[in-house]
């Protein structure tokens, strides 16, 4: 977009598609509610596994308590289920799907 | 229970404990090795489909990712077996790495368990054991009952003593 005459209006807002492709980005990593799983424990592996804080953790464990569900992760498809796969691992119920 | 003592993960454990804790990791390993079925609804919940509306995905990933996980949970359950003392029961201590591996392993136990003795949400485990008792003490329930109810509170006493330790 050069040009030296630049008309003087507000930038055109460049989509952010350098660092993520759009086709990378339609994928999520949803972990479901189940009876077993404590729910401090939850918290902990969204902690540990992706690096979260403790607030966001524990809000996605909440999530994840009361709506029966949560995305926990977004990006390419074979990243989320490389997430799946960790999150299986810990004993979580993970599924991957559009998002 | 477990707490922690200068960077290590410790826990003494009874006889009936040590026993309890042998038996239920043996059993997760041998529905790993040679009683890996995925019709069982254990191995369903252990190993989930990863795409629930696309059974060829899922075999897909499947065929990538199972091996591992199979090994890691065989291996986690494993590291409980290796650290238990001996029939007397006496000590237990654990470094990180040991006490995560301990945690993954008392979780798929729960898990195991938790999908045999058709726990729901909001199933009240007081209650449950209470009407198991009520019907026959002497029920495999209740002993089932009652083991997993004291690896929830394994499992959270060595998750606090992690979270306290971080």
């Amino acid at each position: 977009m050069g040009g030296m005459a630049a008309p003087q209006v507000a930038p055109v807002e460049t989509p952010d598609t350098e660092e993520v492709p759009v086709s990378d980005r339609q994928w999520v990593t949803i972990v479901w509610d189940d009876p077993v799983n404590l729910m401090t424990y939850v918290t902990w592996v969204f902690q540990k596994l992706f690096g979260y804080s403790r607030e966001k953790a524990e809000k996605l464990m909440l999530d994840v308590h009361h709506k029966g569900r949560a995305v926990v992760s977004t990006g390419a498809r074979e990243r989320m289920e490389h997430d799946a796969s960790q999150l299986h691992a810990y004993g979580l119920w993970a599924t991957v799907d559009r998002s | 229970m477990f707490h922690r003592q200068s960077g290590r993960y410790v826990a003494t454990f009874a006889v009936d404990e040590v026993r309890v804790l042998r038996k239920v990791a043996s059993e997760v390993v041998g529905l790993l090795t040679d009683g890996f079925d995925h019709s069982d609804p254990v191995v369903g919940r252990l190993f989930p489909e990863v795409y629930p509306d696309d059974p060829r995905s899922t075999a897909e990933f499947r065929r990538y990712t199972e091996g591992d996980l199979k090994t890691a949970k065989i291996d986690q359950a494993g590291a409980i077996l290796a650290a238990l003392p001996g029939e007397a029961g006496g000590e237990v201590r654990l470094d990180a790495e040991a006490a995560e591996a301990w945690l993954r392993a008392l979780n798929d136990a729960r898990l195991a368990m938790g999908v045999r003795l058709e726990i729901k949400d909001g199933t009240d485990l007081g209650e449950e054991l209470d009407e198991a008792v009520a019907e026959d003490p002497t029920s495999s329930r209740v002993f089932q009952l009652s083991v997993y109810a004291y690896l929830g509170y394994l499992q959270e006493s060595l998750l606090n003593a992690l979270i306290d330790g971080a």
